[in-house]
């Protein structure tokens, strides 16, 4: 009974570096010519690190992506009085918010009440935006299809939903997300709860429900890979254009197990599907709440899908339709 | 017969852990085994009594339909059937279906001379959910903190059940699971699109290769795992999520009573900066 499971890789094979795919003329040269070897990494995938392409658009997000990350950590620094013992004590509880509901749309509010927020969120998006084009134009580089590109820009659409389009439509800054560790949580947990509980949002529904099924895929698919590598079931675009028996082992496995299988080129497209589907609805949900729906247990209920409860408490006004001044 | 073009030659007998030769048979696509008659015994049973609950309660609509467990009051006692029993039955029938299906998955391995990865890794779903009806309810002395068979009752459950601790964003092993569910599904989004790039590239370009692939994320990131690695890499994660969303809930209750919040109180009162008031 005693067989050979591939978990780990008992004999790392090393020769010349892997220098990669010849650059275009056109192209930047790659960063880290001679690359570092790490074992223990070698036991799990490749050992391998570097080399890396920065190029323009790396270095201009790179150098964006830092100046957000400093300009949040700057702004948590100040809050402790500039005291690096105080930062780090409680850094998970520092935040650097948004505008307050006051200033709803404007520009640019002072810099103490969230202009470095604003700035911050301009610098990060920008950052991201930039590299998502680095992704797209290296895998042109190298005659690549462009699906990681497209998947990045479903995690996109969520990131500009949170951040942009709903506090656009809303009217007001104040209603995104603050930069900090609790805080962002604090976030999510009072915004499920001024809406009606999210659970009862049929998108957030539909996300979560994304979420785990890539998940249980990736499961799924890491599980069989590994368990057909003895017969190379892991060299996939092989298998794929010259299917071989791990590839017929690996779809009988699940047909004999649940009537159905995927092939070894479909199931990454239910793979790819799945993981974009995820922010794709999610970004959506989030669109939907407070624009279309102020809660999601009412309209639950509206719709039949929710049972509605007895009264038991006099109907209460919320005081924040009462306050007129603020909006 | 419901064959794939290749399915004969690997039609063989043999590879059962029980029952050998009698129930090594196909039905339709499906391999039955030993364990084939188990799993439907227990999923024909369960989702009778399901159905049975269901007609016995107030409402047929599919979003409201509830089979709640027994009232707190009954402890770890089995209840009358009308009053959580049936939660207890189908809580029975759930595991042994389970346990069997996860089973059946090894007899097709063995058949199929494929490691065990993948019932392996189903067994960490099912102890999540063994954590979940099981483990907590024991531990907290009842069989009415299990979670309710319903759509919407069981996520009013995972709400009503979190805010007892005023805020389970705070829980640790919570924090934890969210972050491997949400790097499991970015690793899954990356291997599936990079797998499809390389084998749709753009117009007029050959089909390519690994060289390609380990080039695209070494570009990209200075690194990339391999094609066998993200294989581990991936079944890692995933499991790594099931694994800590079966410890947050867990630690919740029998071994952590307060808001979660609380919980980060031995951060600020380090022996290193207790001395000093915040802020």
């Amino acid at each position: 009974m005693v067989e050979y499971q591939n978990l780990f890789t008992a004999v790392q094979a090393s020769g010349p570096a892997e220098v990669g795919i010849p650059l275009r003329p056109k192209d930047s040269p790659r960063t880290g010519k001679v690359p570092a070897y790490v074992h223990l990494l070698g036991r799990f995938g490749n050992a391998q690190i570097g080399p890396i392409y920065l190029g323009g658009l790396g270095l201009a997000s790179l150098i964006l992506g830092t100046l957000a990350f400093n300009i949040i950590g700057l702004n948590m620094l100040a809050q402790v009085n500039w005291d690096p013992i105080q930062f780090v004590r409680q850094l998970f509880w520092l935040s650097l918010d948004p505008p307050s509901p006051a200033y709803g749309l404007t520009v640019l509010a002072p810099m103490g009440e969230g202009g470095w927020w604003q700035i911050a969120g301009l610098f990060l998006t920008v950052s991201v935006l930039l590299w998502w084009a680095r992704i797209y134009t290296r895998a042109r580089a190298l005659g690549m299809g462009t699906h990681v590109a497209w998947a990045f820009a479903a995690a996109i659409w969520l990131f500009l939903v949170l951040g942009f389009f709903r506090p656009v439509l809303m009217g007001t800054w104040s209603e995104s997300v603050p930069f900090g560790i609790f805080p962002h949580l604090d976030w999510t947990a009072a915004f499920s709860l001024r809406y009606g509980n999210l659970f009862y949002n049929p998108f957030h529904a539909l996300s979560i429900a994304f979420l785990y099924g890539s998940v249980l895929l990736f499961a799924m698919h890491g599980a069989t890979i590994l368990a057909v590598s003895r017969y190379g079931g892991d060299r996939e675009i092989e298998q794929i254009t010259d299917r071989g028996t791990a590839s017929e082992r690996a779809a009988l496995f699940w047909r004999w197990t649940m009537g159905f299988n995927a092939t070894m080129e479909s199931v990454h497209r239910w793979a790819w599907w799945f993981a974009v589907l995820c922010p794709l609805v999610g970004g959506i949900g989030i669109l939907l709440t407070g624009t279309v729906v102020d809660n999601w247990y009412l309209w639950a209920v509206k719709h039949g899908v929710a049972p509605s409860y007895p009264a038991v408490y006099p109907p209460l006004v919320d005081p924040a339709t009462l306050i007129q001044g603020a909006k | 017969m419901a064959m794939l073009s290749f399915e004969k030659k690997y039609r063989v007998r043999g590879g059962t852990l029980v029952g050998g030769d009698l129930f090594d048979f196909w039905v339709g696509p499906f391999y039955v085994g030993f364990f084939g008659v188990t799993t439907l015994f227990f999923t024909v049973l369960g989702t009778a009594l399901i159905l049975w609950g269901a007609s016995q309660g107030p409402t047929w609509n599919l979003w409201q339909i509830n089979i709640a467990p027994p009232d707190l009051s009954y402890g770890l006692n089995l209840a009358p059937l009308a009053e959580g029993g049936l939660w207890q039955v189908i809580t029975v029938c759930a595991l042994g279906a389970f346990v069997s299906w996860a089973l059946r998955e090894a007899e097709i391995c063995r058949k199929l001379g494929m490691g065990y990865h993948v019932p392996v890794a189903f067994g960490f779903a099912i102890f999540a959910y063994f954590t979940l009806v099981v483990i907590r309810p024991v531990l907290l002395g009842a069989w009415g903190h299990g979670f309710p068979y319903g759509i919407f009752s069981h996520l009013d459950w995972v709400s009503n059940v979190g805010y007892q601790y005023l805020h389970f964003h705070y829980n640790p092993a919570h924090m934890l699971a969210i972050t491997f569910f949400f790097t499991t599904t970015l690793a899954l989004s990356m291997h599936g699109a990079l797998i499809l790039s390389a084998t749709n590239p753009a117009k007029g370009e050959l089909v390519k290769t690994p060289e390609h692939e380990d080039t695209f994320f070494r570009d990209a990131i200075g690194y990339s795992v391999g094609s066998l690695g993200i294989h581990r890499l991936g079944l890692f994660l995933a499991l790594a999520a099931v694994f800590f969303s079966a410890v947050c809930i867990v630690i919740s209750g029998p071994f952590w009573t307060r808001s979660w919040p609380e919980w980060w109180g031995w951060w600020l009162n380090l022996p290193i900066w207790a001395q000093w008031p915040l802020q």
